[in-house]
C-alpha cells in the first residue's frame, strides 16, 4: 500500500510537470506530420507512417524515461523531501519501488495517447493496422522500462547531470552491443573477452526493436516475445534489487 | 530496568565520521555523545550552527547511519519501522512536496502511516485546524509563505499521533508571532503526554519551553540537565529601570548606583549594579517626584552560559564558530 501511495504521488507529480506535456504534443506532431511527408513520397508511404510514427514514439518515451527518470531520486535527495519520506515507517526500497512504478505509470498514460495518435493517422491514410504492431509497441514499453529502472539507478548515487550522461550512453551502447560483439571476433582474445564481457553486462536494447518487422508484415513468433519479455523483465529486477542496495547503504547528509 | 521504560530516546557514545571531498577527509560531526531524553518531557538540543544537531537527528530518524555508538528510540534500535511508526519528525528548513495542496500533502503522509478513508480525512482536518491552516486546505504548497510551509510540516509530523516529535530547529526563519504559535504548540502536545524533542540555536526559546537541555559543541555534549539547574541563579543579577521626569539632584543621587545611564529626553534607563540597590533607587525617585515606569530584573539565561561555554573551548585566536 505504501509503494502504491508513493507511486500515485510521483504519476500525480509528473502529470504537474510542464515538461512531460510539451514532450507530449512534440510527439503528437511528429507523428502527425508523417500524413502530411507522405504527399512528398514515392510509393511506400505505408513504410513511411508506421517508420515515423514508431520512432517519435519511441524517441519521446526514452526521453521522458532519461529525463523524468533521472530526477526519481536525485530530486528527492536534492530537495530534502526524501528526509520526511525515510524518516517514516517506509523501507527504502519501498520508496524506490514507488518511485519506479510512478513513472512507469507515466510513461504508460503517455504511451497510450501516442498510440491513440498513431492509430488516428493510420486510419486516416487507409494503412493496414496488423497484430505484430502492438507486439512492436509493448516491445518498446519494455526498453522504456528498462531504461527507467537504469537511470533510477544511477540517481541513487550521482547528481542529476552524471545520471543524465551515464544513462544516455548506456542507451546508445546497449543498441550497439550485438555490434561489439561482432566486432569482438576480430580481435584477440582480450578485447574480445572485453566486448564480449559489455555484450552480457549492459542491456541488449536492438532486442527490443521490432520496428523492422511492423513495416515489412512479419510477424514475430509468441515464443520470441516470451523470450524478449523475460529478458527485458529480469533485467529491470536486477537493475531494481541492486538500485535498492545501493539506496539502503546511503546517508542522506 | 524502571529507567529504560522511561527513556523515550537513549543515545549511547553515538559517533558519526563524515568522509568529505575526492581524498575523503575524515570530518567527525557527532564524537562520543550520550543523552536521554524522558517520557512527558520537552527536550531541547542545543548548540551553534554546524555543532551537530541536525546529524544527531537524522541518525535518530534512520536518515544516516552511525559510525559508532548506538541509539534507542522508544526501546528499539534505530532505523526501527515499529518505532518510526510512533515518531513524528518535522526536517529543519523543510522542503515539500510544492505541487500538492495542503490536504493532498497531509493525506500523503497519512498514508505511509496506513491511515487510509474517513479516519484520514478527520485526522487532516483535525490537524489543519489545530496548526490554523483550513484557509489554505486547497492552496498548492509552491504558494505558502515560510511560516506557513511550517505549520504545514508541523501537521506532517503529527498525523499518525506520535509518542514522540522530533523537531530540527522548528522556530528558525519565523516571526515572533510564528514562534510564539510553535511555542504554544509544543506546550499543548506536552500536556497532551507527549515527548517533544526540538533542536534550536534560539536559546531564549529552549529557556522558555524546555524541562530539560542539552549542549553540544563541535559534536560533544558540553552541558546537560534541568534549565534550573544550568542556570545558576547566584550570579550576575542585574535590574533595569525606566524612568520619567527625574530632577537633575535626582539623577546626581542615582550615579553611584547605576552602571549605565541613558537619558532620552525625560525618560531614563538605569542598569543598578546590584538587586540590593533597588531599594535606595526608589527612595531617590520617590523623593524626586519621578514616575517610574518599569523595573525589569535581568536573570542569567542560557544565552549567558552558552557563551560562556563556547569561549572556554575556543583557543585563543581560532575564529568564532
Amino acid at each position: 500500500m505504501k509503494v502504491f501511495s508513493i507511486a500515485l504521488n510521483t504519476f500525480r507529480e509528473n502529470l504537474r510537470d510542464k515538461l512531460l506535456y510539451n514532450l507530449l504534443v512534440f510527439a503528437l506532431l511528429m507523428i502527425g506530420s508523417s500524413a502530411l511527408l507522405m504527399r512528398l513520397t514515392l510509393g511506400e508511404f505505408h513504410r513511411l507512417i508506421l517508420d515515423i510514427g514508431l520512432g517519435s514514439i519511441n524517441f519521446f518515451g526514452i526521453l521522458i524515461a532519461i529525463f523524468v527518470g533521472i530526477g526519481l531520486v536525485s530530486k528527492e535527495i536534492e530537495k530534502k523531501t526524501i528526509y520526511t519520506i525515510v524518516s517514516k515507517p517506509v523501507p527504502r526500497y519501498q520508496f524506490l519501488l514507488g518511485k519506479y512504478a510512478g513513472l512507469t505509470l507515466t510513461l504508460l498514460v503517455n504511451t497510450l495517447v501516442m498510440v491513440i495518435g498513431l492509430l488516428v493517422v493510420l486510419s486516416l491514410q487507409d494503412v493496414p493496422i496488423h497484430l505484430v504492431l502492438f507486439k512492436a509497441l509493448a516491445m518498446i514499453f519494455l526498453e522504456f522500462m528498462i531504461v527507467t529502472a537504469v537511470a533510477l539507478l544511477f540517481s541513487t548515487f550521482t547528481s542529476t547531470t552524471l545520471s543524465a550522461i551515464f544513462t544516455l550512453a548506456i542507451f546508445v551502447i546497449g543498441h550497439l552491443t550485438a555490434d561489439l560483439k561482432a566486432f569482438g571476433q576480430k580481435l584477440d582474445t582480450l578485447g574480445r573477452g572485453a566486448l564480449e564481457a559489455i555484450y552480457y553486462l549492459l542491456p541488449n536494447l536492438e532486442r527490443f526493436n521490432l520496428k523492422g518487422h511492423v513495416t515489412h508484415q512479419i510477424d514475430v513468433p509468441a515464443y520470441d516475445l516470451f523470450l524478449i519479455a523475460a529478458y527485458g523483465m529480469a533485467y529491470t529486477a536486477l537493475l531494481l534489487m541492486f538500485a535498492s542496495v545501493i539506496f539502503q547503504r546511503r546517508d542522506f547528509g | 530496568m524502571a529507567d529504560q521504560v522511561t527513556s523515550i530516546v537513549q543515545i549511547n557514545q553515538l559517533c558519526k565520521v563524515f568522509r568529505i571531498g575526492f581524498w575523503g577527509r575524515r570530518v567527525t560531526a557527532v564524537d562520543e555523545l550520550s543523552l536521554d531524553v524522558r517520557k512527558g518531557e520537552v527536550f531541547g538540543f542545543l548548540g551553534p550552527n554546524g555543532a551537530g544537531k541536525t546529524t544527531t537527528l537524522k541518525i535518530l530518524m534512520g536518515l544516516i547511519y552511525p559510525s559508532g555508538g548506538s541509539a534507542m528510540l522508544l526501546g528499539r534500535p534505530v532505523g526501527d519501522q515499529s518505532a518510526k511508526a510512533r515518531v513524528g519528525f518535522l526536517p529543519e528548513s523543510p522542503y515539500f512536496y510544492d505541487y500538492l495542496t495542503g490536504r493532498e500533502f497531509l493525506k500523503f503522509y497519512g498514508h505511509l502511516f496506513g491511515l487510509w478513508g474517513v479516519a484520514l480525512e478527520k485526522r487532516v482536518d483535525e490537524l489543519l485546524e489545530a496548526v490554523g491552516m483550513v484557509h489554505a486546505r486547497d492552496l498548492q504548497l509552491r504558494k505558502f509563505s515560510k511560516g506557513m510551509l511550517q505549520r504545514v510540516g508541523i501537521a506532517q509530523a503529527l498525523i499518525n499521533d506520535p509518542e514522540l516529535v522530533v523537531l530540527d530547529e522548528p522556530m528558525s526563519g519565523l516571526d515572533p508571532v510564528g514562534r510564539k504559535e510553535v511555542r504554544d504548540l509544543i506546550l499543548r502536545l506536552k500536556e497532551s503526554g507527549k515527548t517533544v524533542l526540538f533542536s534550536s540555536h534560539i536559546l531564549h526559546d529552549a529557556e522558555l519551553l524546555c524541562d530539560r537541555v542539552a549542549m553540544i559543541l563541535k559534536g560533544r555534549l558540553v552541558a546537560s540537565g534541568h534549565v534550573a539547574e544550568l542556570i545558576d541563579p547566584g550570579t550576575t543579577h542585574s535590574v533595569e529601570m525606566v524612568i520619567d521626569h527625574l530632577s537633575p539632584e535626582g539623577l546626581e543621587h542615582l550615579h553611584p548606583l547605576a552602571e549605565k545611564i541613558v537619558a532620552q529626553g525625560h525618560r531614563l534607563l538605569a542598569v543598578l549594579r546590584h538587586p540590593r540597590e533597588v531599594d535606595a533607587a526608589l527612595d531617590i525617585i520617590r523623593t524626586a517626584k519621578a514616575t517610574l515606569i518599569s523595573l525589569t530584573p535581568h536573570r542569567s539565561s542560557l544565552e549567558e552560559l552558552f557563551i560562556r561555554l563556547v569561549k572556554e573551548q575556543q583557543p585563543a585566536g581560532e575564529p568564532k564558530p
